[in-house]
C-alpha cells in the first residue's frame, strides 16, 4: 500500500510554483542549494513519516535515473 | 607542570614450560592484555578458572587510545574489582557541545537521572585503565600473566588448542582447552586461522592526537563541524586526566599517512586551533583510517574473538573499547560455567548469537556517524550542512546532528537465553537488557543495587513490606547457583531497602515480582508470580539448555 500521496492536491499550482521560485530570489547558487536542502528537511519533519519519505525519495530517484542517457 | 604517567615495567619471568622443558596446560589462554583481555582474564579467574594471559609487551598501552569509558564498562570494571581507580582518576563528563563554524549549535546532557553510582562516561587514558586492571589481577592466584610472551603459532584440534609462545628465552608450547583472542585489530590468531573481516573502510583520515597543556576548557565533549581553525572538516576536543587533551582532526582523503603524522606537521594544525601562543606538548599522534567491519563469526571451534580482533568501528561514539569489554562480560561467565560443569557446551554458542547483533548495532551507529562527518557528495554535504544550520533553531534537526552516538549496552532481544515475560511489564528492564543500577540500603548502610548481585545468578524478589511472607521454598529450595536477593521499600533483616523507590520504578516492581539476573548482570527473566518451576525453567534457558528443559 502506498503511503505517499501523488494525486493532485494542490489548489493553486501556479501560486505554489511561484512560491518555490520566489524563495530563491536573489540567492547565490550555494545559498539556493542550501535553501533546497533546508526546505526538504522542514517538509520532511512536517510529514514526520519515514515510510512516506522513503517512498518519495525512491520515486524521485527513479525519475532521475530514467533520464540517464543510457537508460 | 602536569603529572606524567610512568609506564610500569612488568618483567618477563621464565614459565615452568621453559624451565622444565615441557608442554604447558591451561583451561583458558587469553591472548592480549589490553582492556578486553584483562577483563576477560580477571572475570574467568574470579570464577575459579585457571587462566594464562599472554602479552607480547612488558607494560601497559603506549598512547592513550581508548579514552571514553562508558557507564556500563565502569560497572563491569567495578564488578571485576578495578572500579576505584576510575572513580579517583577519571575525568567525569556528561555534557557535549556542538559547534558549526563559529557558532555553538546546541549542547546535550547524557545523564539527567540521579541515583547511579557511575556517570555516563569518564575519560581516562588507556594506560591507566590497563594499569588498574593489572592491579586487580594481583588477588587472583589462578591468573598467570606472562609478559613479553607473543603467540607465534596456533594449532587448533578437537579437544584443545596448542599455542606456541615466543619469549626472550625461546619458545614453548601451551595446550589450552579454550583460547580467547583479544589481540587487537591485526590479531595474529585471526590471521593465522585465515579469517577475514567483512565491512567498510572509509576513505577519510582522522588525525588523533593527545596534547598536554594547561587550559581552562571545561570537562565537556566539544565537537566542531567546519570550524574556522580547520576549514571544511571536523574536530573534537576532549579532556583527560593529567592535563592531557584529546584532539581529533579530520583530514581529507588525500592526506599522506607518512607525512601528516609527523610532529612538525601536526603542531601547526593544533596551533591554528588553540592559538599560536598556546603552550602545549604533543604526547601521542595517530593517523586513523576508519573501518567498520567484523568477522562473520566470533567463534572458531575452541577459539573466541573479543574486542578489536572480532570487530572494529570508527572511534566517534566510543563503541570500540566499550563494545569489546561487553564482549568480555558476555563470554567470561559462559566459558566459566561450561568449564566448571554447570552448563552444557551449547551455552557457548550464545556468545555469537548475542554479541554479533551487538557488534552490528555498534557498526551501524558508528558508520552513520562517520557518514555524517564525511559527506560523500556535494548534494549530501548540502543536506548535512542544512541539518547543522537548522539545528540552531529546531529540535528536530538537532536530533539528526550526528557527531557520534555514544556507547550504550546492547539489549539482547531475541536471545535464546531469555525467557519471555510471565505477566505484563513496563519499563526498560526487559529480558536481554543490562540491569540498571540504583541506590539501595543494606545492613551496612547505603550502597548500590549492582553490588548486591553476586558473581552467579541472582534472583531478585520484591516485597511490599520487609515483613511480608516469602514464597514457598524461598530461599531453601532455590538452586545452588542462584543467589537470592530480597528488596522492599524499607530494609529489614535479610531485606535490602529501596526507600526512594528507584529500584521499584526502574524495574517496574510490584509486590511478588521476581527477576532472574545473569552473572553478567543482564536480565534473563521476570515474572509477576514466582514459582520454583518458573525459576528452574528460566535458569535452564539462561544456561543454554533451552532444547532440553524449556
Amino acid at each position: 500500500m502506498s503511503a505517499l500521496v501523488t494525486d493532485d492536491q494542490i489548489a493553486a499550482p501556479d501560486d505554489l510554483y511561484q512560491a518555490l521560485v520566489d524563495a530563491h530570489e536573489g540567492l547565490a547558487d550555494a545559498e539556493s542549494r542550501q535553501l533546497n536542502a533546508r526546505l526538504i528537511l522542514l517538509l520532511a519533519n512536517h510529514v514526520g513519516d519515514l515510510a512516506v519519505l522513503q517512498e518519495a525519495a525512491a520515486l524521485a530517484r527513479a525519475s532521475v535515473l530514467r533520464d540517464r542517457p543510457d537508460a | 607542570m602536569a603529572q606524567v604517567y610512568e609506564h610500569p615495567i612488568f618483567p618477563f619471568t621464565a614459565p615452568p614450560e621453559l624451565l622444565e622443558g615441557r608442554v604447558g596446560n591451561a583451561a583458558v589462554c587469553v591472548v592480549g592484555a589490553g582492556p578486553v583481555g584483562l577483563a576477560i582474564a580477571i572475570d574467568l579467574a574470579a570464577r575459579g578458572v585457571q587462566v594464562v594471559l599472554v602479552d607480547d609487551d612488558e607494560t601497559v598501552s603506549h598512547g592513550s587510545r581508548l579514552i571514553c569509558i562508558s557507564k556500563r564498562t565502569l560497572e563491569i570494571f567495578d564488578r571485576l574489582g578495578a572500579g576505584a581507580g576510575f572513580a579517583e582518576k577519571g575525568v567525569v563528563w556528561n555534557k557535549g557541545r556542538l559547534f558549526f563554524g563559529e557558532d555553538e549549535v546546541y549542547s546535550f546532557d547524557l545523564l539527567k537521572e540521579d541515583g547511579h553510582q557511575w556517570p555516563a562516561f569518564v575519560n581516562i587514558q588507556q594506560y591507566y585503565a590497563e594499569d588498574f586492571l593489572v592491579r586487580a589481577t594481583e588477588r587472583l592466584p589462578n591468573l598467570n600473566i606472562r609478559w613479553k610472551s607473543a603467540v607465534v603459532g596456533v594449532e587448533p584440534s578437537s579437544d584443545h588448542v596448542r599455542l606456541t609462545v615466543g619469549t626472550p628465552e625461546g619458545p614453548y608450547d601451551l595446550d589450552a582447552d579454550y583460547v580467547v583472542a583479544c589481540d587487537g585489530a591485526s590479531s595474529f590468531v585471526r590471521r593465522t586461522l585465515g579469517l577475514e573481516f567483512d565491512g567498510r573502510t572509509f576513505q577519510d583520515r582522522f588525525l588523533i592526537t593527545d596534547v598536554t597543556m594547561q587550559a581552562e576548557f571545561p570537562s565537556e565533549r566539544w565537537f566542531w563541524f567546519e570550524p574556522p581553525f580547520h576549514e571544511g572538516q571536523s574536530a573534537l576536543l576532549h579532556k583527560q586526566p593529567d592535563s592531557v587533551w584529546r584532539i581529533d582532526l579530520q583530514l581529507d582523503q588525500s592526506a599522506d599517512p607518512g607525512v601528516e603524522d609527523r610532529e612538525e606537521n601536526v603542531r601547526p594544525r593544533i596551533e591554528r586551533m588553540l592559538g599560536v601562543d598556546a603552550e602545549f606538548e604533543i604526547d601521542w599522534i595517530s593517523l586513523y583510517t576508519f573501518r567498520c567491519q567484523r568477522l562473520q563469526r566470533f567463534t572458531a571451534g575452541r577459539i573466541f574473538f573479543a574486542g578489536d580482533s572480532a570487530h572494529q568501528v570508527s572511534p566517534f561514539g566510543a563503541r570500540g573499547g566499550n563494545g569489546g569489554v561487553q564482549d568480555a562480560d558476555n563470554l567470561a561467565w559462559k566459558l566459566a560455567a561450561v568449564i566448571n560443569g554447570d552448563a552444557p557446551d551449547a551455552l557457548l554458542a550464545s556468545y555469537d548469537v548475542e554479541r554479533i547483533p551487538a557488534s552490528d548495532e555498534n557498526i551501524l551507529n558508528s558508520s552513520r556517524s562517520t557518514d555524517f562527518m564525511t559527506p560523500k557528495s556535494q548534494a549530501v554535504r548540502d543536506i548535512r550542512d542544512a541539518v547543522l544550520a537548522l539545528a540552531r533553531d529546531h529540535g528536530f534537526a538537532r536530533r539528526m546532528v550526528n557527531s557520534g552516538r555514544l556507547s550504550v549496552p546492547a539489549v539482547m532481544d531475541g536471545s535464546p537465553l531469555n525467557t519471555p515475560d510471565f505477566g505484563a511489564f513496563d519499563g526498560p528492564m526487559r529480558p536481554g537488557a543490562a540491569a540498571l543500577d540504583a541506590p539501595v540500603v543494606t545492613a551496612d548502610g547505603t550502597d548500590w543495587l549492582l553490588h548486591q548481585f553476586s558473581g552467579d545468578f541472582t534472583v531478585l524478589l520484591y516485597l511490599g513490606d520487609a515483613n511480608d511472607a516469602l514464597p514457598d521454598g524461598w530461599p531453601r529450595a532455590l538452586p545452588a547457583m542462584v543467589n537470592p536477593l530480597v528488596i522492599a521499600p524499607i530494609s529489614g533483616p535479610g531485606v535490602i531497602g529501596d526507600p526512594e523507590g528507584n529500584v521499584r520504578v526502574r524495574y517496574d516492581l510490584k509486590p511478588g515480582t521476581v527477576y532472574l539476573i545473569r552473572p553478567d548482570q543482564h536480565v534473563a527473566a521476570r515474572t509477576r508470580t514466582f514459582s520454583s518451576m518458573w525459576l528452574q525453567g528460566a535458569l535452564a534457558r539462561a544456561l543454554g539448555n533451552a532444547g532440553d528443559n524449556a
